[in-house]
Parts: structure tokens; sequence; C-alpha cells
């Protein structure tokens, strides 16, 4: 009996960490295969986590208050972009240029967090596939404002980020001067590991107020509205308003997250940097055992080290099972993509069974009532 | 302190019509500081539509406000909102649970009410950044829950709780509004097992010492006598009476109930069916149906008769048929005509010759933007593939227009659908006419067996008679077996060869339509749960 509740536990245990547990034997069985030295991996491990650490958490907040996987979060990465590219014409460098970047992206932000907000509170119920799509509408502008607009209206001299033809932003701008300002201050080496103490600290910060939030009066209404937006709006919150504040917080912290991600890059692939952020935030919290309506914190720290050590090592691993490099580049595309809709198909799936859950209580009540006129 | 005439309710002379349909009728009520005050009537009374009205609920203001004047200690009040009706010492329990799922009872108890602390971000940001006063939400639950007088655990996530104890976390919630005077509870026994609606009667019972006034809504009638100070029964929109508790008797207000002060006919040509073979059997049929569960429900259908299914909303007599034709899960076992019938599966249900005319005619009776010809040739063409012409040794199949157009025209014609002809869209049509189309949908298919739920819903006294009429004449000119599921007795009764009720998910009780609709009002109430 003892044992069976016990074997029902671990059950239930898998189950409920397909996805966490599944990479878990994925990066067990790459990383003897890649070969790479413990010191080299906990050190491409920990700068991954100070790059990305900050991004993934801004996906915590519409997930409390019930709006799924942000996708986007990308139009916060554009922001964060633009204040980057103009902090950088500006050559405002080191940390007050980090500072600064972070400050002028707040407004576009605020504004791009708004209006996708009022979009989604039109999609109620379908709020990833739409801001998906939003994220796509947008990237369209951006490349508008930035292609077309930075030059004749929005003025940029310096010509190592101006096109040869006078206006419109080069492919890529060069952060030298502002690379890896935030994590090489107060940087600590232990045993030749770099740890960027103040990006962790930053974290930190971010960490704790992500915890204090969700005590405050807002934090309690976003995850009432969450669970159950009618019963909220019956109970007096306003819930669009709600909704929206939450979407304006989380882009106004992929901006943040965006310029430190950035700042670790050293520079700025202009018209691709933010294209893949979403998929692969998302993708990497999904992995930390997050689903569409529950992620924490912990999720967010162990999905970033599993999915970037699958990151690192998949391709070496993929070369020497198979000889060729580009397996291993395949291999972790397909499962950034595949994670994100194992996860989707689950939590489908759970609710269904939730649901049939209800049939079979019938059946057994039934039954028992059977027995008992029967004896 | 009030003068002991100023009551603290009063209700005068209140009329409510939805577009034209006169749902409340010169209603009057008044109701004393702790007064308990039981009001009972069957489905579609209005009840509920003037307990909203007092409520200040949307839907009312909506749909044209009410007639009429509601006194609050003597002195008129017009709620726009039902908050405005909270600020006013009125609370409300829902019938369906206004809970947060994944939040502990106490966080529900004060939803969007939290006692704050103020901080140095909240200064800044504004108060929606205070933090909540755990400390003190506790107290506060506490205090409520002890109101109350009965015991929940104010920590357990509302997911986790057995149903009687969300619905008593709902009058906690009620009972921690400081200024609350009247309590409104809408079927709040309707969720509980014997024992808690005991507790919840002797929790009334509290409130009432302390001076709050009560109304209180159920089907259990005995639960009113031993609770309420005073009996109200509405019937058709009317107060029919207003007695004191004590005076009064479980038959006499289930008397009063359905009683109805028109012509009071049963059906007139009744078939004895008793030795006719079973056309359908069903045995121990569950059906989870959101608001309409069955349980172990066990009925024998004679060939070519006209079986009524009645019952008060929410017992679960919209479960049977919905659960057989597979729209919701079911189990147990069904046969007709001999042969067992799979559950959860549409399509076997169709081929075997069963047909149903759904209660949600425009979500899943009718194509609404496709021709009449369409919406009555559809299932037959689908199914049975009439209506195809065959060429090629059935390779191909076109579909045969002319027939199509001859098959809707006749139905169009028996039916009296009002229509500017075969080619109008369904949606164009007024609503009896819509539901005559899924009526003409279900006779193309000539089914040997069928089953018409709520045919007579939302349409005006006219168009039931003539839906009425052809159901009856379909089952006695092609001798097809009928179920008729209704939550209007009189028209089961008009109809109808035998009437079962159906009460707490199972049948109460079968009875042949002529006899009297009191019999009928206590099988309703016998086993409501």
């Amino acid at each position: 009996m003892n044992n069976k509740s016990f074997g029902k536990k671990v059950l239930g245990f898998v189950q409920d960490n397909t996805v966490p547990l599944m990479f878990i034997v994925i990066c067990a069985i790459c990383i003897p295969l890649s070969g790479f030295s413990a010191s080299y991996l906990i050190n491409e491990i920990v700068t991954r986590m100070g790059r990305n650490i900050f991004l993934i958490l801004c996906l915590l907040i519409p997930i409390m208050a019930g709006m799924g996987l942000n996708f986007g979060m990308t139009l916060g990465a554009m922001a964060g972009e633009i204040a980057l590219i103009l902090v950088s014409d500006w050559q405002i460098w080191g940390i007050p240029g980090v500072v600064l970047a972070m400050i002028l992206s707040i407004p576009i932000s605020v504004l791009l967090g708004y209006f996708c907000g009022k979009i989604l509170n039109m999609a109620k119920g379908r709020e990833m596939i739409t801001s998906y799509i939003i994220s796509y509408f947008m990237n369209g502008i951006y490349q508008l404002i930035v292609l077309y607009m930075m030059g004749p209206i929005i003025p940029i001299k310096h010509s190592s980020i101006k096109l040869p033809r006078g206006y419109g932003v080069r492919n890529t701008v060069s952060l030298l001067n502002m690379r890896q300002c935030l994590d090489n201050l107060l940087a600590v080496r232990v045993g030749g590991v770099k740890i960027p103490v103040l990006t962790f600290l930053i974290i930190g910060v971010l960490c704790i107020f992500i915890i204090w939030f969700r005590r405050t009066k807002l934090g309690q209404d976003m995850r009432a509205v969450g669970q159950d937006m009618n019963v909220a709006r019956d109970a007096g919150i306003k819930v669009e308003r709600t909704r929206i504040i939450s979407m304006i917080m989380s882009t106004v912290l992929a901006g943040f997250g965006m310029v430190i991600y950035l700042q670790n890059m050293g520079n700025i692939a202009t018209y691709s940097s933010h294209s893949q952020i979403g998929m692969f935030c998302i993708a990497a919290l999904l992995v930390g055992g997050a689903s569409v309506d529950r992620a924490s914190i912990g999720n967010v720290f162990l999905g970033v080290i599993l999915f970037h050590t699958m990151f690192i090592v998949a391709p070496k691993a993929g070369a020497a099972i198979t000889g060729d490099s580009m397996i291993g580049e395949y291999f972790r595309v397909f499962a950034s993509y595949g994670v994100v809709t194992i996860s989707l198909i689950m939590y489908e799936t759970k609710k269904r069974k939730n649901k049939s859950l209800v049939g079979q209580q019938l059946a057994q009540a039934q039954k028992e009532e059977e027995a008992q006129n029967n004896g | 302190m009030l003068s002991d005439n100023t009551p603290l309710l009063e209700m005068r002379s209140i009329k409510k019509d939805f577009f034209g349909n006169q749902v409340l009728t010169d209603i009057n009520l008044t109701l004393a500081e702790g007064e308990v005050l039981g009001l009972c009537g069957e489905n579609g009374a209005g009840k509920s539509t003037l307990m909203k009205i007092l409520f200040g609920m949307d839907v009312i203001r909506e749909t044209g406000g009410y007639e009429g004047e509601i006194l609050l200690n003597g002195k008129p009040v017009r709620f726009a909102t039902p908050f405005d009706a909270l600020a006013a010492g009125i609370g409300m329990v829902h019938q369906e649970f206004s809970l947060i799922p994944g939040f502990t009872a106490t966080e529900n108890i004060l939803l969007n009410r939290e006692p704050k602390k103020r901080n140095v971000i909240s200064e800044v940001f504004g108060e929606r950044l205070d933090t909540l006063d755990y400390n003190e939400m506790t107290g506060r639950a506490e205090a409520a829950i002890d109101k109350m007088g009965f015991k929940i655990d104010k920590g357990m996530r509302i997911n986790e709780m057995p149903v009687g104890h969300k619905q008593f976390t709902e009058i906690a919630r009620e009972l921690s509004k400081d200024n609350l005077k009247l309590l409104i509870l809408d079927e709040p026994t309707a969720v509980l097992t014997e024992k808690e609606a005991d507790a919840l009667l002797s929790s009334i019972r509290s409130m009432s010492e302390k001076g709050i006034a009560v109304i209180f809504i159920t089907h259990r009638l005995h639960e009113i006598l031993s609770v309420c100070d005073k009996v109200v029964v509405m019937r058709d929109g009317y107060v029919v009476s207003d007695v004191p508790a004590a005076e009064t008797s479980v038959s006499e207000i289930s008397k009063w109930m359905v009683g109805r002060s028109v012509e009071n006919t049963g059906s007139i040509d009744i078939r004895d069916t008793s030795k006719s073979k079973t056309m359908m059997s069903i045995r121990n049929l569950w059906v989870d149906m959101p608001g309409e569960t069955v349980r172990n429900v066990t009925l024998d259908i004679k060939e070519g008769e006209i079986l009524g299914i009645g019952g008060l909303a929410g017992q679960g007599k919209l479960g049977i048929p919905n659960g057989i034709m597979g729209l919701y899960e079911a189990g147990g076992a069904v046969e007709l005509d001999g042969k067992p019938i799979p559950l959860n599966s549409p399509r076997k249900c169709l081929d075997a010759s069963l047909a149903f005319v759904s209660e949600d005619r425009r979500g899943v009776g009718l194509l609404l933007d496709e021709t009449l010809e369409w919406n009555v040739a559809f299932p037959a063409m689908q199914v049975q593939n009439k209506f195809l012409k065959r060429y090629l040794g059935g390779l191909v199949k076109w579909r045969d227009e002319k027939a199509i157009r001859e098959v809707t025209d006749r139905y169009i014609d028996e039916l009296a659908i009002k229509c500017t002809g075969s080619k109008q869209k369904a949606r164009e049509l007024s609503g009896g006419n819509q539901q005559k189309i899924c009526l003409a949908k279900a006779f193309a298919l000539e089914p040997k067996f069928l089953f018409v739920s709520e045919p007579t819903r939302g349409i005006d006294i006219g168009a039931k008679e003539l839906v009425l009429q052809a159901l009856k004449k379909f089952n006695r000119e092609s001798g097809v077996t009928v179920v008729m599921i209704s939550s209007e007795l009189e028209e089961l009764r008009q109809i109808c060869d035998r009437i079962a009720i159906v009460s707490g998910g199972r049948i109460a009780g079968i009875r042949p339509a002529s006899d009297p609709s009191e019999e009928f009002g206590l099988l309703m109430v016998s086993m409501v749960k």
C-alpha cells in the first residue's frame, strides 16, 4: 500500500515535470559527448544566466494575470534596441549609457505595452497567438523607423551607425564601448569562472520585486483576474485596466532585459536581435517546468540552466555523433519550437483530463450506490 | 432606531417586461429587519428577475429597466449597478459560485476589499501598490466565519474544498461586509448535503437574530417552513400568495406553485402504451453536463408514445438527451429497439435513426447563415445520403436541388413557417419560426425516435401551440416515438402520454399526463439537491 502510493507520487511527479526531466536527460547525454571541460561549461552557463534571466523574468507578470506566454515581449526588446541605438549615437558609453538606455526605453515600452494590452483585451482567450502576430506587425513598424525614419526624422549623426546612403541604421551597431560594463563591474572570479555580481544583483532585485509584488493589492488583483475574469469583475476589480498594466509592466521589464542582454553581447544585430528573443525566452521558461498558467522564479532559473546547457553542448555533441556540426544547430532550433508545442499540448490535455475526472467521479458514485442497494 | 412600522425593504407594484413579454406584474413585498422570507415558485415564475431588479443587475437596465419603486428603510432607491446595492447593505449569494479557484477562503471572503498597508513605493505609485495586511485579513475572515456559525477552513484553497464549503465561503463573504442588512440567498442548499443544509438553516436563524433580513429562495419547501417567517409564492410573474410560514404546508405551497389559473386540462387523447414493446431502454445513465448532471437514470420508453421529461432547472432533465446523443460525456447502457447504442458518439446515434432537436437552437440547431433549404436537408444529406443524385455508380454525388426544394416547401406549408421563401437565410426568421425549422430538419431525417428539448423556449403562445401540435401530429401519424423535455409542466401535460419528473439528477417518478398538476409539483421538489 505504502509502496503503491509512493509509486503514484513518483508517477505524478514525472507527469508534472515531463519537460524539465526530458531536458535533464538530454543534457546528461550530450555533456560527456561534447567533451567540454567543466569550467568552460560553467563559465558559459553563468554568462548566459546573467544575459537572459532578466528578460525571462518579465514573462512572469502576464502569466500571473492569466494572459499566457507573452510573445509580445518582443515589443519591449524593440524599445530597448531603439534606446540603445540612440544612446550609442550620442556616444554615451559605459554604465551611464546603459542606465540612460534603460530610462529612454521606458516611454517607448509603456506606449507599446499599452497598445498591446488594449488589443489583447479585445482578444481574450487568444492572447498568445494575438501577441505573437502583434510582434510581427510591430517588427514592420520597427523596421520602418530604423530603416527610413532614423536619419531624416530622428537625427542620427554617427557614420558608424548610419548606412552609407545617408539614412537608416546599419545591420550591426557596435556596443564595444559598453560591452559587458555591467557584468565586469564588481565581477568576481571563482576558480576560473567569472561571476557578474552586479548583473546578478540586479536580477536579485527584480526577483525580490516580483515576490513583493505578488503581495500587493495590484498583484492580488492580477492573480484574481488571471484565474477568473468574471468573478474578479463582479468583485469590482477593473479587469481590463489590470490586464493592460500587467502588459505594460512586462514590456518595460523586457526593455530593461534587452539592454542587459545586448550590453553582454556587445553589439546589436539591428534587424534580427529581437526576432527570436521571444521564442527563446519562452522556450527556456517552459523547459524550466512552467506552463501557460503557472510559472515561478524557480522555473526561470532551472529553465535558463537547462536550455542553455543544451544550447552550448548540442552542436559539439551533434558533431561528435554525426560528424556534422549543423545537426546540433538544427537540433537547438527544433528543440525550442518543439518544447513550446509540447507544453501547449500538455496544457490542453491536462485541462481535458480534469474535465473527464468529473465523469469518472459520477460513475464511481453510481457504483457505490448500487453496491449499497445490493448489500 | 427605526419606528416599528417602517419595514426594512418595501417593493411596490414592480413591473418588468422583456421586449413586450410581461414577466413581472404588480409585485408587492415587504420585509422587516431580521425577518426571513421564503420565496418559491416554478422556473420562469419571476423569482430571479425580481431579485435581479432588487440587486441592480446590469441585465435589467440593458433590457429597459423596470416600473414601480423600491423603498429601503422608507427611502426610495433605484440601483444602477450591483455595487450600489452592495453599498446600501444588500448582499446576494448567486446560484453559480463567484469564487477565485486558486485563492484561499480568506482571500475570497475579502476579495477586492483586502485591508492594506502603505509603503514607500505605494506613496509614489499610488495605492494599488499597497501591500496586503495578511494578519488583518485572517482576523476579518475569522470574524465573518464566526458570524456565520459554520466552521470552514479559512486557509483552504477553493479548488480543494467540497462544494458545500464553497457555498459557505460565499455566504461568509457577504457577512464580512459590515453594513449588511439584507442577504439574498438564491438556492443556497442546492449543492449542500443534508447536514450542511441543516447548518445553513441554523446560520440563517442566527443571522436573523443579529438583525439581518434574509430572502431565501429554494425548491426544498420543508426548509422554507422550518426557517422562514413568511412565505411568498410566485407564479407566471404574479405573487399568488404571501402568508406567514406557520399557517401553511408543503402540499399547499406546491399547489400554489404549479396550479394554473387558466384552463387546467391535461392531454385529451392519452394513449396507453404499457403493452407496447420497449423502444428505448436506458440503464444506469450518468451524464456530466455542467449544471444538468444526471445520476443513475433507468428508464424505459415505449414504442409510439410521447414521453415528457419535466423538472426544475438544473435538476438534470436536459442532461438526459444531451448525454444519450453524445454531446456531453456519459456512461451507462442505452438500447434502441434491442440494439445497444454507443455513448459519446453523436454520429452513431444519428446512424441508429435517432434525432435530436436541441434546446440550443442558435448554437447547435441551425446553420444560421444558410438558406432554409440547406437547414432542412443538410442532416438528411449528411447522415442518410438523401436528396442526392448518383452518377457513375455513386462515385459522384450531386445535390438533388429539386427534391430539397420540394421537401422544404412541404414543411414550410405544414408547419406554417413565416418566411419569404425556401431560399431565405435562417438567421432572418423569428425565434418561433427558427424552432419550426429545427423540427422540420428532424422530421426530414424520418427518424424512428425523436428527442425534442425545450421546443417552446422563448417563443410566443401562438407559435407554441403550432409547434406542439406539429409534434403530436408527427407522433400520431408516423408512429415515431417522441421524448419531449420541457420546463413547462402544462405543455407536457397537454401533449404527452406519460410524464417523467427528474429531480436531483434522478427520475423521481413517472405518471400518466392526466394526473393532477400537484402530483407533479411534489415530485419536482422531492429529491432536489
